[in-house]
């Protein structure tokens, strides 16, 4: 169909607008506001890990725990973000079984961490805010002697739990997915969560809206008079899915002239589909207003920079480091992903740097088994396959020198960009010296030449 | 020779220290007091009977054997009872309201805790205005407090079963817990000390939130001296309440002395009302001229006008009241929100109101500017005087019934004692003198953390007056004993 008006395909006539909130649960010892056991994952029973303050009793007080506001601070800092000198708790309040105290402690208009950003090859995601809250108890919908009950369980209850929120930045679910990885890769390196989707110690949510495109695909559409939040994401892809089913869907009522109805639905992974849950007629009023039982915390820049020390070298900053070793974009993504991979390669540039890249392409192609195998046994094999090899530069050099003279239409088809050039050559390289010519040096010193 | 329920804390001390009397003996008669007084007074919801004898045994035991002392453990078998909203592990706990009514206790509040740990037989609960909501105990849903001094009378609030069964010798002596005047006005009212410490020098951990920013536990007792005892027990830092000061805690009973000289005390002219009840400021006052005899220098010091307190700590209570009921869904202890009562449900609707979004700033972020206005214009007056002296209330114990239809009867009761509350500062009710027949009270209010300074004013004042034989009546007259009553 074509929009008889813009004559542009009609998906084309909207932008995607999304916001992602991202809930991670921290993996301190103890609990957020008490000096429970923090692993409701591995509690043998429900309601073992419990006291009066993660209950909600009468009188029972919550006291913050500092390792939690440090993890907190510290994935901020990992985002980009700036530190607040002075921040507080506030009480969120709602109504539901699983929120003992009637209200939730979390952060309103002071949190930690603030102004972040994480660059994604799409373009970058502003992170609006990173800041720190309780988790929930959970509800188990189960029948007992044949009746149908809600039981709750508040192992989980006052978890340390970190919300990172973004700035409507995610334009595809592409970039979604890159972003979230991202974001994912950068925790679990800071060691302060799990992020396990699957028992969800990560969670997913999008604030989703369509922008009508105007003329100049560089102006950026004001943001939509209504956004639809998406709910019960528990992986990457669902967030992506989520994203597409929600731009046709969206794009079908906008079509009509009609504005998708501002509410909460659920994605359904076995409909690929989402479907209403809530319907806002308003923002909900939950009553924020700071904790009268925590005291303002004073966050000095020598106590930010004390956290900062924590601070592991990024997966983003370590895959620089592996592109500037020569190993391929693609390769490095992936080896920065395993530290046993990451391990073996580091060990290799510690033994013979002129094997990494070659390291690299082995484990990530699963021609080596880095596990079984050592750095040194894997060099020792690739220096005796090299073994008889024609390694020697002066014998080399005007042998390529020739070859390169004897093609110019390839040679030109290289400079004009086609890669698969390159392989001709080092064919005609390995026929001109019977199969001798040792593959690494001639790759380098055909680059060189052609350069 | 007295009752034994009639004796101060340091005299039953002193007694059982020398093993003239056993912890079962004190205990017995406390409980015996409680049995005759109980049903005229009602200053109990409940009252631990085998509970506090097998502590008074077990009290004795320790003593006798010589595991416990009294430098160990200072309160060793001494008969106290707690406010309703201190949690006490395996007791019940309603805070006056049916909401809790079948509430047992999963753990002791931090203030109960240093009492056992000191040996103290804790006795029963005493009531109050539920949730502490009130200045009368006329809003418990168990009823109201009637005041030792006069049956037809209030005991005040919203500490004031504390505050009658101290004053009627039920027990040695009580803890209360005082948001805006909650110890110091029933206090007044019964004729007795009541101590409200700087705001986080003694823990609010298991006390039934009221409002969080401003609830203090002290010590309500029948002399200064015992309230200094009591305070350096269940005063300091707590690790459960992150608002508790960590500030050490003097010894304030080995620091008490009477000694005022130089000592330069304000009159605030704002809080000697036109409107108290004639008689109330002249006591008063001459309570102040007996301190200057004593060597302290009157000055007379100008505050906000109390009545802008009102308003602000109607709006900063109510908030935190709604937010802190929120727990009582009635998915859990056993009541649902039908049970609350209607100034419970009052509160709830002002503070929810005061909380919502667009009034936010209207009201609770104007009342935080408010109450720093308040706690400067204190550290301006306490830069010229070390101490203020004030009647506590405008009134003494108005009639049972009195609050009927009286939404702001609380807030009124409490005008003179609302603005240090809110100021986090500390003060002390003496008793300075009868009107007509009803007790009156001074309070005497510093800075913050100046408790020893408070009790030794307050010392000099009660060693200087013949207390028990003048000021109110001794402790074995009819009147006192609940024989009238």
């Amino acid at each position: 169909m074509i929009d008889t008006v813009s004559r542009k395909p009609l998906a084309a006539r909207y932008s995607l607008i999304c916001g992602a909130e991202i809930h991670v649960e921290l993996k301190t010892k103890s609990k957020m506001f008490c000096g429970c056991k923090n692993d409701p994952f591995h509690a043998d029973k429900p309601n073992i890990y419990t006291c009066p303050v993660c209950l909600g009793m009468p009188g029972a007080l919550p006291v913050p725990n500092k390792q939690a506001i440090e993890d907190c601070i510290l994935i901020g800092l990992a985002l980009g973000c700036k530190i607040a000198k002075v921040s507080k708790f506030d009480r969120k309040h709602y109504f539901y079984p699983d929120l003992p105290k009637g209200y939730q402690i979390s952060q309103y208009d002071e949190p930690f961490c603030f102004g972040g950003s994480v660059d994604t090859s799409f373009g970058p995601v502003r992170i609006t805010r990173v800041h720190m809250e309780e988790d929930t108890a959970k509800l188990h919908h189960d029948s007992v002697d044949g009746k149908r009950v809600s039981l709750i369980d508040f192992n989980r209850s006052s978890v340390p739990l970190v919300e990172i929120v973004t700035e409507p930045d995610i334009h595809s679910p592409e970039q979604a997915k890159e972003f979230l990885k991202k974001v994912r890769d950068i925790i679990r390196t800071l060691g302060v969560s799990d992020c396990d989707m699957e028992k969800g110690s990560m969670r997913l949510e999008a604030n989703i809206s369509l922008a009508l495109v105007g003329n100049d695909p560089r102006v950026v559409p004001p943001l939509p008079n209504y956004k639809v939040e998406v709910k019960n994401i528990n992986s990457f892809r669902y967030f992506a899915n989520s994203l597409t089913t929600e731009f046709t869907r969206h794009s079908e009522i906008l079509d009509k002239g009609e504005t998708p109805v501002q509410e909460t639905r659920g994605y359904r992974s076995d409909i690929n589909s989402t479907v209403s849950q809530r319907v806002k007629e308003e923002a909900a009023d939950y009553r924020y207003f700071p904790d009268p039982d925590i005291p303002p915390i004073v966050i000095s820049p020598d106590w930010v920079k004390a956290i900062a020390t924590r601070l592991p070298e990024l997966p983003s900053s370590k895959i620089d480091s592996l592109i500037a070793l020569g190993i391929a974009d693609s390769a490095a993504k992936i080896i920065v992903t395993n530290s046993g991979m990451l391990e073996f390669i580091t060990q290799v540039k510690t033994l013979n740097p002129k094997y990494v890249q070659s390291a690299a392409k082995d484990i990530v192609n699963k021609k080596v088994d880095f596990v079984s195998m050592t750095p040194t046994d894997y060099i020792k094999s690739l220096e005796s396959k090299s073994a008889g090899k024609i390694t020697d530069e002066a014998i080399l050099k005007p042998m390529i020198k020739q070859i390169l003279k004897d093609n110019p239409s390839v040679v030109a088809d290289y400079k004009a960009g086609k890669q698969n050039a390159l392989g001709f050559f080092v064919g005609a390289v390995m026929r001109a010296s019977s199969g001798k010519a040792d593959a690494g040096i001639t790759n380098t010193l055909l680059k060189d030449l052609l350069n | 020779m007295p009752k034994l329920n009639e004796l101060t804390l340091l005299d039953a001390q002193a007694k059982l220290k020398a093993g003239e009397i056993t912890s079962v003996e004190l205990t017995k008669s406390c409980l015996e007091a409680i049995e005759k007084i109980e049903p005229e007074l009602h200053a109990f919801v409940t009252v631990f009977r085998d509970d506090a004898m097998d502590s008074a045994k077990l009290a004795d035991k320790n003593i006798q054997s010589g595991v416990w002392t009294f430098d160990t453990h200072p309160l060793a078998g001494i008969p106290l009872a707690l406010k309703d909203n201190f949690l006490t592990k395996g007791g019940r706990t309603t805070a006056s309201s049916k909401v809790l009514d079948e509430f047992i206790s999963t753990y002791d509040a931090t203030v109960t805790e240093k009492l056992r740990l000191a040996g103290a037989v804790i006795i029963g609960k005493t009531n109050m205005d539920a949730w502490a909501h009130g200045s009368s105990t006329e809003t418990s849903d168990y009823g109201a407090t009637h005041n030792p001094y006069d049956n037809n009378k209030l005991a005040g609030g919203s500490s004031g079963g504390s505050a009658a069964a101290t004053s009627s010798d039920e027990v040695v002596a009580a803890i209360g817990s005082e948001t805006a005047g909650s110890i110091r006005q029933p206090a007044s009212w019964c004729g007795v000390v009541g101590m409200k410490p700087t705001y986080g020098r003694v823990s609010r951990y298991g006390v039934v939130a009221m409002g969080s920013s401003l609830d203090s536990p002290g010590p309500m007792t029948k002399t200064v001296a015992d309230s200094a005892l009591l305070l350096s027990i269940i005063a300091g830092h707590d690790p459960k309440d992150a608002t508790s000061s960590s500030l050490p805690v003097p010894n304030y009973l080995e620091g008490l002395n009477k000694d005022v000289k130089g000592l330069k005390i304000g009159l605030p002219k704002e809080y000697f009302m036109s409107s108290s009840q004639p008689g109330i400021n002249d006591l008063v006052k001459q309570a102040a001229k007996k301190l200057e005899k004593l060597g302290a220098i009157l000055v007379e010091i100008s505050l906000l006008d109390p009545k802008f307190s009102i308003a602000d700590y109607t709006i900063i209570q109510r908030s935190e009241v709604s937010s802190n009921l929120a727990r009582y869904t009635g998915v859990r202890y056993g009541h649902d929100r039908s049970f609350f009562g209607d100034e419970a449900k009052r509160r709830i609707m002002l503070g929810t109101y005061a909380l919502s979004s667009g009034y936010y700033d209207a009201y609770y972020k104007k009342g935080e500017s408010v109450r720093e206005l308040l706690k400067q214009d204190f550290a301006r007056v306490f830069e010229s005087v070390d101490l203020i002296i004030a009647p506590t209330a405008p009134v003494t114990a108005m009639a049972v019934g009195s609050t009927a239809g009286e939404s702001m009867f609380g807030e009124l009761a409490d005008v003179l004692v609302e603005a240090s509350s809110l100021a986090g500062l500390t003060g002390i009710n003496i008793p300075v003198g009868l009107l007509s027949g009803m007790p009156v009270g001074a309070q005497l209010i510093g800075p913050h953390f100046q408790e020893q300074q408070v009790l030794n004013t307050a010392y000099a004042y009660e060693q200087s007056t013949n207390w028990k034989e003048n000021v109110w009546p001794t402790a074995n007259s009819q009147q006192h004993t609940g024989d009238k009553i």
